[in-house]
């Protein structure tokens, strides 16, 4: 096409090369989901590369403005829904600020113990997937088989495997059997052994490695710039976790390491990630040797959390009480707030704002993996095309959270 | 920690009265009333002062208050990791109101002004590229304005007969669902009849 203008210039036709457009998804099975990424390429070189996002908007903070703010928890499941139970989190920590509401001691342990399961979840499935995207089939099936015995415990926990509603403001929906506690104890013991496993099929792995070092490094001015949290802070050198920068819950009462990584490459944040896997293991062991000697309830007493079955079957105002809870729902006070946690991802919040009413004014939803996407055109300017895989991989992006 | 902040407030008000319109704290948090025509001045200021070194950008976000004059909120929340602080920013704007773009001092700003501009159609001035982000191609409207119905006002669906997929205005098999919980408990207005009142 460019030929037919004659040959006025120096280079021919045929010497003229033009950079070259391709769509990276939504199908890739790279891209983690619904992601479309624009890439100019120059040659197998990125130049430029435009996430497009926004296929699995499902319009949540909309929705949230017209339902209370028990039916709202379920949103929170189906955001990041590969560790659903840490975005509850948020919301019922938010919830008991704006109310000032004290949740039982062994509710706050219980829910240490499932952030931290959800935690292994989302570590187990990143890795693994991110190692299938540079050419490893066998982790993924290994890791898979551990995500199964978790989401079991999640299961018997609450009845579902993935979009629990387990958090509730004012505690946990339900009390855990020591049956439970013992087998996710047991689940710790053995944990660890596949881990190594998986360490040893990836760590020292030759292609793991040449696909992984040097790819995608985070300096510590990028992580400024672009907001980033989570292992994308730790795997270049900076022990920011708000697990212990600005505890919530009881984590100040355990005793962990917040691993750091040195280089900020794709390879210092898949070792930050098993780390932390180890770790989380820790905590999830500590939280039972806890749970074993702490008894007690599970949801504050109040206006918040239903009446018990037996008080309903005599007290008229407990059935009220149930009755109101369950249509009109709770009212929160005036106020806003912005509650975060330590989620797998980096860190998610919630920022409220409440006009009294038993539905939110207005609830903005702030997903760290929005953030590490935007970062996407900085992060994969100048590396090759089968680099994009491996550094959404390592971005760890989910969709739900992103496009809410 | 409510110490540090108060401490954090009292200087900003002094060493910057001219952005500050109030400061207030609550629940543990700062939040700053900031002039709209200085708020890149005053993020700016945030995020190089030795004292407050507010270097990442958390989430700018917006509210949207019809019944106002001015309608709009939009919050900025900040971060330091130095100093282990948050600090919340509030810039109040009329409808159709422009408010400065800072992107230029954190990138991260990028997505977040799209976002605002997406859901709220407040513009950006000085943003290097303000699409559209969550919502669809072509899609008219601001969903989170408080006068967009949740329902929208067109639909997608797959034609068969068409091949293709076709947008269609909303139709509803069922009323939209809102109920009103107006509780006759609790803070109901009693309209009840005047004592020897007309019969």
């Amino acid at each position: 096409m460019d030929g037919s203008k004659g040959f006025e210039d120096v280079l021919t036709g045929e010497q003229k090369i033009r950079n070259f457009n391709i769509n990276f998804g939504p199908q890739h099975p790279a891209a983690h989901g619904v992601l479309r990424l624009v890439l100019e390429l120059d040659g197998e070189i990125v130049d430029r590369c435009d996430p497009h996002i926004g296929l699995l908007h499902r319009g949540t903070e909309k929705l949230m403005e017209s339902r209370t703010y028990l039916q709202n928890l379920p949103y929170f499941d189906r955001l990041d829904y590969v560790a659903p139970m840490n975005q509850e989190h948020a919301w019922c920590l938010a919830i008991e600020r704006l109310t000032g509401t004290e949740i039982p001691r062994r509710a706050s342990i219980i829910r240490v113990l499932f952030s931290e399961i959800g935690r292994v979840l989302n570590h187990l499935l990143n890795v693994t997937t991110q190692a299938m995207d540079v050419g490893a089939l066998t982790p993924p099936l290994w890791g898979f088989e551990e995500r199964e015995k978790l989401m079991i415990f999640y299961e018997r926990a609450c009845g579902a495997r993935l979009h629990a509603a387990y958090f509730r403001p004012g505690g946990v929906h339900q009390d855990l059997t020591k049956e439970l506690l013992a087998d996710i104890d047991s689940w710790a013991v053995e944990f660890p052994k596949v881990l190594a496993d998986i360490d040893a099929l990836l760590t020292e792995n030759r292609i793991f490695k040449q696909r992984n070092v040097n790819i995608g490094i985070v300096s510590e001015d990028d992580i400024q710039k672009y907001g980033f949290s989570g292992v994308m802070v730790r795997g270049s050198g900076l022990a920011w976790d708000l697990r212990r920068a600005q505890p919530y819950e009881c984590y100040d009462e355990f005793d962990f390491e917040v691993p750091v990584g040195n280089n900020g490459d794709c390879y210092d944040r898949y070792l930050v990630r098993m780390e932390e896997m180890r770790q989380s293991v820790a905590i999830i062991r500590q939280a039972i040797e806890k749970l074993n000697f702490e008894d007690g309830p599970v949801l504050a007493q109040g206006k918040l959390c239903p009446p018990r079955r037996v008080e309903m079957k005599q007290s008229m105002e407990a059935l009220i009480h149930h009755f109101k809870l369950y249509t009109e729902g709770f009212h929160v006070p005036e106020g806003e707030v912005y509650a975060s946690v330590e989620a797998p991802k980096g860190e998610f919040g919630v920022y409220l704002v409440s006009d009294g009413t038993n539905k939110p004014y207005r609830v903005k939803i702030r997903a760290p993996g929005y953030l590490h996407l935007q970062a996407m055109d900085h992060m994969a300017s100048g590396h090759q095309l089968a680099d994009v895989a491996a550094i959404i991989g390592t971005m760890d992006v989910v969709f739900g959270e992103i496009d809410r | 920690m409510t110490a540090e902040l108060q401490e954090l407030k009292q200087y900003l008000e002094n060493k910057r009265n001219d952005c500050v319109l109030s400061a207030d704290i609550q629940f543990g948090e700062l939040t700053v009333d900031v002039a709209p025509a200085q708020i890149y001045d005053f993020v700016e200021f945030l995020k190089v002062d030795p004292r407050c070194k507010f270097s990442s950008l958390v989430d700018i976000t917006a509210v949207d208050y019809p019944e106002r004059i001015k309608r709009f909120d939009i919050i900025y929340h900040c971060l330091s990791m130095y100093q282990n602080r948050r600090i919340r920013l509030r810039v109040s704007l009329r409808d159709r109101d422009m408010i400065a773009s800072i992107v230029d001092i954190h990138p991260s700003a990028n997505w977040f002004e799209r976002e605002v501009f997406d859901m709220f159609g407040i513009m950006f001035t000085g943003h290097p590229d303000l699409r559209r982000i969550l919502t669809d191609y072509g899609f008219r409207g601001h969903p989170l304005r408080k006068d967009f119905p949740t329902s929208g006002y067109s639909e997608v669906r797959y034609d068969e007969v068409e091949k293709r997929v076709v947008y269609e205005p909303v139709n509803l098999v069922q009323e939209y669902r809102k109920f009103d919980f107006m509780s006759p408990w609790e803070g109901a207005d009693y309209i009840l009849p005047e004592e020897g009142g007309d019969k």
